[in-house]
């Protein structure tokens, strides 16, 4: 192997991956071979990891001991100022820029932080409609994604190093022969996508060859069972009084999540919910959503489906008979009690069908609302957002088919992972084998970048040019914060590229799209205005106000009511209401009935490696790291399962045999499940996830069906006997009589306003202290979390992480209850954990006391109250004693017991945020309000004179919160908002019996129920 | 009150405090003899060998842990101390019994104490010297730990927050190991001459010599030392009571539910004594035998050491009484589920129940004269208090802080081998400078033993009863 041909593999790699690209290209054995001669001593060393920490370790310290004594000298580093100082930035100085994160092919409208060129945290858009100013945990997350080091860095074509040149020339050599024969055995695989110009690009593709085929699966987004409904609704939850979900997470999954919390949580927050809104779930398993419930029945799936057809028969729904025995509560107590109260609330109300849902339920739940007047107020049908809307599933299964029929012969594969995800009925890696040329494109060398032929490393969309539509079909352009950091490429482009349209960038091809658009010479007729309505004047006009607002107002279904059809490629029935058929074979569901669902993170397994996701506690569970599957405690108690824990221990291993394929999977008893239904979460055991998420979990993609994805009876559950650690980062659910969560009905509430206050002990006299009261004569900083709001969907918690740099410390860290993060949402349980009260939420970070705890003990003055009324830290005096922690009684504080702080990876040096300190070893550290951004905020003041108004300064966790659940404030403005909701009946402190005296306080949840479910 | 006061046989009649036949050459004889020899005892070598390993094993955990960081134990959130701060307490209540006996026992003219004295005083330089160790090491950087926390002009312009138990502890440990350091060491002085002058090899004479500090044994001499002598002793008093009382405080003024009782000051007291009289029979019963002293070290000490124990036991029982009872008392539900969680609902009860079969059940043994005589049954109740002390500062410290006041905070702690290893490397520590000491330093003070000779002195209160003279 010659060096020419070593350079020529590593063309197009930048000097600064340049060492972490040689072990990636050192692959093959030759390679590996003339590194060791190039670099003979210690060579070995360094192309292993673990081995070249020690031996910097080793050089390090003889370094150290040869210089005991001697002054230690900076090795000179030279700072090359900016010679031509770029237009707007300042150093020091963020900028914000609007894009996009597509996610199952639907756009989460973005602000990015941007900081010297480095996108370091991700805000919502606050003008899009999809946004309103909040993100979810997925997208806080992403940027990680962006720095992940194990990211694919390179093409790579049959096991070589490859260039883009060479990819290009290699598919021209596989797509020639193919444009004779209408491209014959051409196969496209993909995730739904709603990008308009994706869709003309493969629209372009499916026309030059109309053979090929274009075949979609996503395990998370896009697979239905029982058939597609055929339209996309959109709700209007502000609107709707009464809601009913029929196993629908919609405020806890999918991009349309965010703007649904928010509406929803709308008619509960703020300083008194005039008209609360009532929630009914029906669920198999508790959810985000079901946590927010005031009625919550917990149903198994298969039951969904006769539990509708009841209630629109009940509410005179033509042809809709139960098909099936429901239980006695379901049937005698909630039928006639839903019925009435929907009834009651006609044109207020809503019924909203999930998507792990038969298209059976979804028609139903469309008759209802029909029924109900609904359709028009609280929800709108219309078009699917994304393109070709296939049932994945069923379009994989057809692929199967055709790659065991042989008729594929090239098949490219973008950004899916199915060697990994699909179906375990369909045996896809046989299948697979059999296709001649195999092509993936993705963001990692994932188990299918390693079984094709070539391999494209995708860009990501923070370096992407492109376009995207939100859930409501607004269209958003995705501009890139950063230029590629391992030279990706977008789909787009190769997509250009196939379709001969050679040399153009990502950026020229959007552009392109969009100046056809605004022409009006694109098969979508789009109406382009801004958000007044008015038309652009040039394209050039459209283009800088679509870039620097991040979307198109006109193009948003809440304000505009003609939407285009997504593509061309589909004619949508979505204006007629199908009938409500029954689904496919519901009798044939009999025994356990097995539930899939994927990670509320990890989702099938994508964001296996991102460190941020993995050590999130899960919603509800809390458990890290894992996997698990979902039993009632009934049916723990038929399976020998242990019932209650103490702390993070074994957790007893199901074996589950479905269909003839098995698998094992830790159980996980959950109150709120329902009977005799194990709930199981796919997503973990990836094999080549990167070093975060290689072989942690376990695989359970072998037991899904392809044709019912989403849940199955017949299951067969036992209890292997074996154990397997869970780290969970709560282990007791009860609130022990202690009403950290303080609950309310509204009624009560209504007579005694006194109500809440009366759940708590008596609060000491704030005049118990010798010492004077400090007045705080400029600002008081204070924060509110109104309980009634917060979803626990934990947002809060990963945008914190984001912000203030938070390490992650791994699964044996946080089985030692050592996780770093600054804020948490605590989750309790009420009542018979057969048949539980809640989950209730509570987000817990500092809860910055006016007598603090934990001030008065450090022995060396390193928590200290400021000015301001926060408790600070102060990293460099901390020593580390832990007392702090100890005397907390909130338990807010996290100690650094080693060294968790990633301080050598320079992929992740650039995503920190340098307003923020990075904490070492043996420094305690806990939230700080944000006090970067009020510090901005305080030089803002200085510099342009204008006083600080209330919500200039928003906490990560108050920006990111889709419920608006936390707001924080000055509490010497009176006008302020968390003065305002502090000054309600519903506000008290965390503890306040203590004398704390908590500057963060909550706000009691209220319960609406119905009288005639009580 | 003498034997001789009681008729012949009388079962009230004291054992005497060293054996009859001795006179003031024998004494020294036999004690310089200890040291100045070259016969060491085989199993002084077996003991030392084994507390030197385990020494070993404390050098090996404490570089793993300076260079990795506390997370090699199992401290966690929320039990943020756990064998470190149990491991401090436990020492340093055993450092109590030297001062105690030294001082407050001179100052109650109990002459038995003098056998004792020499080696329950170094036996608390030790144990304090082993805890001192914990509050340093188990801080999350040492290296700065080592001297923020002392009061000293610095460019930062910063004192340590004096509002903080933990910067009383620095000045009550300090001070303690100070004051004890030289009241052992001016209670060496006229030992350290006679082993100069006895000494026959010229290095050791010189080296005894210099520690002499040129005693010469003239009147003035012995005027200044008991002078001394008597200062120290009463600056040590109340420092045996302060010194546990402010380590006491580090819980005592926290909030959480366990640690925040009033009672700890003098619960913690009492329970330092009895920890270190425990400790000083567990080392008095074996080596008495392995340096043949039984003739200084009698029954009559073993006895009273008992005795000292039972009842100090008593008030460490009465303690946990009154903290139970005012859990219960208190109305307070944090309380309340502390006290239930501790002693039957929670993970960690046994460690209750063991502490109390340790403390409180095994101790009455030594209600029984015969069984106060019996020296094996004696040396086994000493080693269940030395392990049921130890086991009162887990529940305390681990029981406590496991269960909190908010139930989603609640978290197991489990140590792991590195707390093991750290633990055992301390016993390590002490016992290794507990045989090295009795080796080279006379572990009883041979110039107070011969005052105890009958006739040695005038006898107290002569006058009165128009004896001697």
């Amino acid at each position: 192997m010659t060096l020419s041909a070593i350079r020529s593999r590593l063309a197009g790699l930048e000097g600064r991956s340049y060492w972490r690209s040689l072990d990636e290209a050192a692959d093959t054995p030759e390679f590996r071979a003339y590194v060791e001669r190039e670099f003979p001593e210690q060579a070995s060393e360094f192309n292993d990891p673990a081995g070249r920490r020690q031996f910097l370790k080793l050089m390090g310290a003889s370094l150290a001991l040869a210089g005991v004594g001697a002054c230690t000298r900076q090795p000179p580093e030279k700072i090359v100022p900016y010679v031509r100082q770029p237009e707007e930035i300042i150093p020091g100085r963020p900028l914000f820029f609007a894009t996009a994160m597509p996610q199952g092919g639907i756009g989460l409208p973005l602000l990015a932080e941007n900081h010297m060129g480095r996108p370091t945290k991700l805000e919502g858009n606050p003008e899009h409609p999809a946004s309103l100013g909040a993100t979810d945990v997925l997208a806080q997350a992403s940027v990680l994604t962006l720095y992940d080091p194990d990211r694919s860095r390179t093409i790579i074509g049959r096991g070589e190093v490859k260039t883009w040149g060479s990819f290009l020339a290699a598919m021209q050599l596989l797509l020639g022969p193919k444009r004779s024969n209408g491209g014959a055995g051409l196969r496209l695989l993909t995730e739904p996508i709603s990008s308009p110009s994706v869709l003309e690009q493969i629209d372009a593709l499916l026309t030059t060859f109309p053979q090929a085929k274009w075949h979609q699966w996503d395990p998370v987004y896009g697979v239905v069972q029982g058939g597609s409904a055929a339209s996309s609704a959109l709700y209007r939850f502000e609107k709707a009084d009464v809601v009913l979900a029929l196993d629908a997470d919609f405020m806890g999954f999918g991009p349309a999540s965010v703007r649904y919390t928010k509406d929803f949580t709308s008619r509960r927050r703020g300083a008194n919910p005039e008209h609360p809104n009532r929630l009914y779930v029906v669920e198999p398993t508790p959810t985000v959503t079901g946590s927010t419930a005031d009625h919550r029945l917990a149903l198994k799936a298969r039951d969904i489906y006769p539990f509708a057809a009841a209630l629109a028969g009940a509410l005179g729904v033509a042809g809709a008979a139960p098909a099936g025995e429901l239980p006695e509560e379901a049937r005698a107590k909630w039928l006639p009690a839903l019925a009435a109260d929907l009834r009651a609330h006609r044109g207020a109300a809503v019924v909203v069908a999930g998507e792990s849902q038969p298209a059976a339920v979804h028609a139903l739940a469309r008759a209802i609302n029909e029924a109900i007047g609904a359709v028009g107020t609280t929800v709108t049908y219309g078009a699917p957002v994304v393109g070709s809307p296939v049932d994945g599933a069923a379009s994989i299964a057809q692929l199967v088919a055709d790659m065991n029929a042989g008729s594929v012969d090239a098949l490219l594969i973008v950004g899916t992972n199915p060697i990994f995800t699909a179906p375990g009925d369909l045996d896809f890696r046989a299948a697979f084998d059999k296709v001649a040329n195999r092509v993936h494109v993705g963001l990692y060398h994932d188990e299918t970048a390693e079984l094709c032929h070539w391999h494209v490393n995708e860009a990501h969309y923070l370096e992407s040019w492109g376009d995207v539509r939100a859930f409501d079909g607004t269209v958003s352009l995705i501009q890139p914060l950063i230029a590629p950091l391992y030279d990706g490429h977008t789909l787009l482009e190769i997509l250009a590229n196939l379709n001969g349209t050679s040399g153009q960038s990502s950026l020229d091809l959007t552009k392109a799209y969009w100046t056809r658009a605004f022409g009006g010479q694109t098969k979508t007729a789009w109406t382009l205005r801004d958000a007044k309505g008015q038309a652009f004047t040039t394209v050039d006009a459209f283009w800088r106000h679509a870039l620097h607002d991040g979307f198109v107002a006109s193009t948003s279904g809440f304000t505009s009511t003609s939407q285009p059809a997504a593509a061309s490629t589909t004619a949508s029935a979505a204006q007629t209401a199908p009938a409500a058929a029954a689904p496919a074979a519901p009798a044939a569901m009999t025994g356990t009935e097995i539930i899939f669902r994927p990670d509320p993170y990890i989702l099938d397994g994508r964001n296996a490696n991102n460190g941020w996701l993995q050590e999130l506690p899960k919603p509800i569970s809390k458990i890290t790291w894992d996997n698990v599957a979902f039993i009632s405690p009934r049916t723990a108690e038929r399976l020998g399962v242990p019932v209650t824990r103490s702390g993070n221990q074994n957790q007893a291993v199901l074996s589950i045999s479905y269909q003839g394929r098995k698998a094992s999977i830790p159980a996980w008893v959950q109150p709120g499940t329902a009977d005799d239904v194990v709930v199981v979460h796919f997503g973990y055991g990836r094999k080549r996830a990167g070093r975060v998420g290689s072989n942690v979990g376990h695989d359970v993609f072998g037991l899904r069906s392809s044709r019912a994805p989403w849940f199955d009876g017949g299951a067969e559950v036992s209890n292997s006997g074996e154990g397997y650690y869970i780290a969970s980062t709560q282990n007791h659910f009860a609130m022990e009589g202690r009403h950290p969560v303080r609950i309310v009905d509204v009624e009560e509430l209504k007579k005694n306003p006194k109500a809440v206050e009366e759940q708590g002990a008596e609060k000491p006299p704030a005049a118990l202290s010798l010492y004077p009261v400090y007045e705080y004569p400029h600002h008081k900083w204070g924060m509110a979390i109104d309980l009634n709001a917060c979803t626990g969907c934990s947002a809060c918690v990963i945008a914190c992480v984001a912000e203030n740099n938070i390490p992650v410390v791994g699964k044996s860290q946080v089985a030692r209850t050592r996780e770093m993060h600054w804020i948490r949402v605590d989750t309790y349980f009420g009542g018979d954990p057969a048949k539980p009260d809640g989950p209730h939420h509570q987000p817990v970070p500092c809860q910055q006391c006016e007598n603090a705890p934990c001030e008065v003990v450090c022995p060396v003055a390193a928590t200290v109250h400021s000015d301001e009324g926060l408790n600070d830290m102060v990293y460099n005096r901390c020593v580390g004693t832990r007392y702090c922690s100890n005397n907390c009684p909130y338990k807010v504080r996290r100690f650094n017991f080693l060294l968790y702080q990633d301080f050598v990876t320079p992929e992740l040096m650039a995503q920190r945020n340098p307003d923020v300190t990075i904490r070492s070893r043996g420094v305690m550290e806990k939230c700080t309000y944000c006090v970067q951004r009020i510090n901005h905020a305080r030089i803002d003041e200085k510099t342009t004179g204008r006083a600080i108004q209330d919500g200039d300064i928003k906490t990560a966790c108050q920006q990111v919160c889709p419920a608006d659940a936390i707001v924080f404030g000055d509490l010497n403005d009176p006008k302020s908002r968390v003065v305002e909701l502090k000054a309600t009946e519903r506000n008290y402190g965390l503890l306040d019996d203590l004398g704390t005296r908590p500057r963060t306080t909550y706000l009691a949840k209220v319960r609406n129920p119905n009288p005639a479910l009580e | 009150m003498e034997a001789s006061q009681f008729p012949k046989d009388d079962f009230r009649a004291p054992l005497p405090v060293i054996a009859p036949g001795y006179t003031s050459r024998s004494i020294t004889e036999k004690l310089t003899g200890i040291v100045l020899t070259k016969h060491t005892p085989v199993a002084w070598f077996f003991v030392t060998a084994v507390a030197f390993m385990l020494l070993m094993g404390l050098t090996v955990s404490l570089a793993y842990l300076l260079a990795k960081g506390i997370g090699i134990w199992g401290n966690n959130v929320p039990v943020g101390w756990a064998f470190d701060i149990i491991n401090f307490v436990w020492w340093i209540g055993i450092g109590h019994a030297g001062t105690l006996i030294s001082a407050i026992l001179l100052l109650f003219k109990q002459d038995w104490r003098t056998s004792i004295n020499r080696f329950a005083e170094a036996m608390t330089l030790f144990a304090v010297a082993c805890a001192a160790l914990f509050p340093l090491v188990h801080t999350g950087r040492p290296w700065l730990a080592i001297y923020w926390l002392f009061p000293y002009p610095n460019a930062m312009t910063l004192w340590p927050n004096f509002k903080s138990p933990l910067i009383w502890d620095v000045f009550a440990v300090t001070t303690y190991g100070s004051v004890s350091a030289l009241f052992w060491f001016v209670g060496l002085i006229p030992d350290l001459a006679t082993f100069r002058d006895r000494a026959a090899h010229p290095g050791l004479k010189k080296l005894f010599g210099f520690l002499a500090l040129g005693w010469r044994g003239s009147a003035r001499h012995w005027f200044r030392y008991e002078t001394a002598y008597l200062l120290l002793a009463g600056l040590s008093t109340p420092l045996v009571l302060s010194v546990h009382t402010v380590v006491s405080f580090d819980f005592a003024v926290s909030v959480i539910p366990g640690w925040h009782a009033t009672i700890f000051p003098p619960y913690f007291v009492a329970g330092a004594i009895y920890a270190g009289f425990a400790m000083v029979l567990t080392l008095a019963i074996p080596l008495r035998v392995m340096f043949k002293v039984e003739d200084f070290i009698t029954m009559r000490h073993i006895e009273n050491m008992a005795k000292i124990t039972l009842v100090t036991g008593l008030v460490v029982v009465y303690g946990y009484a009154c903290e139970a009872f005012f859990g219960w008392y208190s109305g307070n539900e944090y309380e309340r589920f502390m006290l239930k969680n501790r002693t039957y609902f929670g993970p960690y009860a046994w460690s209750y129940w063991l502490l109390l079969i340790c403390n409180f059940i095994v101790p009455q043994l030594l209600w029984s004269k015969r069984l106060r005589r019996n020296i094996p049954i004696v040396f086994v109740v000493c080693m269940f208090i030395n392990v049921g002390m130890w086991l009162e500062r887990f529940v305390i410290i681990v029981t406590s802080l496991h269960r909190d006041f908010l139930p989603s905070s609640w978290q197991m702690y489990y140590p792991t081998i590195w707390d093991f290893m750290t633990l055992a490397g301390t016993i390590g520590l002490f016992l290794t400078l507990m045989f090295l000491f009795v080796r080279v330093l006379p572990m009883i003070s041979i110039f107070e033993m011969r005052t105890l000779l009958p006739g040695a002195a005038p006898k107290h209160g002569a006058d009165e009863k128009g004896g001697v003279h």
